[in-house]
């Protein structure tokens, strides 16, 4: 091993290091421009704030229309990563152990709704979900990225499932194990790195996506992201605040990675590989 | 080997109802506004297949998707290449592998709009750290003017979105490679690149099946970025097939045409993911 490690080190140092200074010099702007005020950015270029301001940071503390879009967000994208993880855990589990009439087909048929881009659904969500007097609800926002998240669910907890030995549920009804508690108190826990990953994902995906949070949203329950589209349309551009908001949407991410981290290593390896 | 039972269809069921309330019935209203020219509540006339014969002749949604494959051409084949050598240059071991994984893991997490945010700041050449710096070597760089600029900035910025969705997969992938290949390959003799193409390279296909797919189908919707970056200009250069159907059903509110063109896009887009699919898959066979 130490002998594939020390092939050419140097080279590979220098590689690494180019390719980490290309992935943070961006956030390393972004995040300097938040502590400098709106006529240092516009006036010149400067690697460090001359005038170091909190000011950005503090209106979007202040200003319920900013935080407010923060636990608006969080609260859509728990909700789908639950609902996400609660209907595909069954259903990889029956595509990983049985074959029924139509799976193949099934199968690709959710995969198919991966693709759809949402820009597609833009109209008739908006008419759809006015049907059901659901516009600017969480709920509204969690089930519509339903659309993207549960078919990924779905096709990477059934990698992980296939990965289970068949002769452990088989063990387990010997055992006198119902369905359900075999899946609570064995399936559920062996898994666990897997339905890590998947949270992960689902998380993500449900966090980044702009088009449809912000076309089923009004205010009540309107997104970070939405809010920051609404900045920038105004006619004075406020990079400070908005380079700031940028920032604190990059918080929540960092977290869960943080949390996530030793499942995703593992979870990838006993996954799909 | 696996049991034939219909009863695991209720296993199935949640995420049907579920995904079937989101797609199906979106994608009907799709399909019923297509045949139709729509002026207003109750004032609807059936005009059949024309919208579509009109969308096939038409030049803005063919050089939409002449660009929109150029640009995921592109991507894919600066991404998944750079992405594996990444993922080979990486410590396998260490404290920096933490920190590693959660720099990579910070573009993936940022909100699709404040990536563009960021960018469109980050390229400008007066108030851009990465505009100033072209502009110092010497380039006359400004994206919202010149093509050339703005491909290039766009392109960029996709691959420092997304390389780090194959480094993660493909890091991943390779861990899970046991050490007694290696030594195998050792005793054996082999070069460098002979163990990459047949110790690493098909363990990997795996998660790699997952990753490719995932940029496709991402880059083919492209749509937030390059909204706040280049808004699809200068001119409609860098307009690709979401921004034209955006354009056409909330700019414009031509619902008919847009459903129509909506049922377009989505034909692509599954024909293209079915067919690089059903050829990675194959390849994987061959194996």
């Amino acid at each position: 091993m130490s002998q594939q490690t020390s092939h050419k080190p140097l080279v590979k140092k220098i590689v690494l290091t180019l390719f980490f200074i290309f992935l943070l010099a961006p956030i390393y702007w972004l995040t300097v421009m938040s502590f400098k005020t709106d006529t240092e950015i516009v006036t010149g270029l400067t690697l460090w704030p001359q005038d170091f301001t909190f000011a950005n940071y503090t209106t979007i503390f202040t200003t319920k229309s900013w935080w407010s879009s923060y636990i608006n967000s969080a609260i859509y994208v728990s909700l789908n990563t639950i609902i996400s993880l609660a209907v595909a855990l069954p259903a990889a589990y029956a595509f990983s152990r049985y074959r029924f009439l139509g799976d193949k087909h099934l199968f690709f048929w959710l995969l198919t709704n991966r693709m759809t881009p949402p820009a597609v659904f833009v109209l008739p969500y908006f008419q759809f979900y006015s049907a059901f007097n659901l516009i600017d609800t969480h709920i509204a926002v969690a089930i519509a990225h339903c659309v993207f998240n549960v078919p990924l669910a779905v096709w990477i907890l059934e990698g992980f499932l296939k990965g289970v030995p068949k002769s452990i549920d088989e063990t387990a009804y010997i055992d006198g194990y119902s369905f359900p508690k075999f899946f609570a108190t064995i399936l559920v826990p062996l898994i666990r790195s897997g339905i890590g990953v998947t949270a992960f994902f689902c998380f993500m995906f449900s966090w980044v996506e702009l088009i449809l949070a912000r076309t089923l949203t009004t205010s009540d329950a309107k997104p970070i992201v939405a809010v920051m589209t609404r900045v920038y349309s105004g006619a004075g551009i406020e990079w400070g605040l908005i380079a700031a908001a940028g920032v604190l949407t990059l918080i929540p991410g960092i977290l869960v990675i943080w949390f996530v981290r030793n499942h995703i290593a593992r979870g990838f390896a006993m996954g799909r590989v | 080997m696996t049991e034939f039972n219909n009863r695991a269809w209720l296993f199935v069921l949640p995420v049907l109802v579920i995904v079937a309330f989101n797609a199906i019935i979106p994608m009907m209203t799709m399909v019923n506004y297509s045949v139709q020219d729509i002026f207003g509540p109750g004032n609807r006339y059936f005009v059949g297949r024309e919208w579509f014969q009109e969308l096939l002749g038409d030049n803005e949604l063919r050089n939409a998707l002449r660009r929109q494959i150029t640009f995921s051409t592109l991507v894919l084949l600066i991404e998944v290449p750079l992405g594996i050598m990444i993922a080979l240059t990486l410590p396998k071991t260490g404290r920096w592998v933490p920190f590693c994984l959660i720099i990579l893991g910070l573009p993936l997490l940022m909100p699709w709009n404040v990536v563009g945010v960021m960018w469109q700041i980050f390229a400008r050449a007066d108030i851009g750290l990465g505009g100033a710096a072209i502009t110092a070597l010497g380039f006359d760089f400004n994206y919202s003017r010149d093509v050339l600029d703005a491909w290039f900035t766009i392109v960029t910025m996709d691959v420092w979105h997304w390389t780090s969705l194959i480094v993660l997969l493909s890091y991943s992938g390779l861990r899970a490679i046991d050490p007694a290949y290696y030594r195998a390959a050792q005793i054996d003799g082999a070069s460098r690149l002979q163990v990459f193409r047949y110790v690493e390279l098909p363990k990997l296909t795996g998660v790699l099946t997952i990753g490719i797919m995932l940029r496709l189908m991402d880059s083919l919707m492209i749509y937030s970025e390059l909204f706040v970056i280049t808004g699809g200009g200068p001119g409609s250069s860098t307009s690709f097939l979401s921004q034209t159907l955006v354009k056409k059903a909330i700019g414009q509110f031509d619902l008919g045409p847009a459903a129509s063109f909506s049922i377009i896009y989505f034909m692509i887009i599954v024909t293209l993911s079915f067919v690089f699919y059903r050829s990675i898959t194959r390849v994987q066979e061959g194996e």
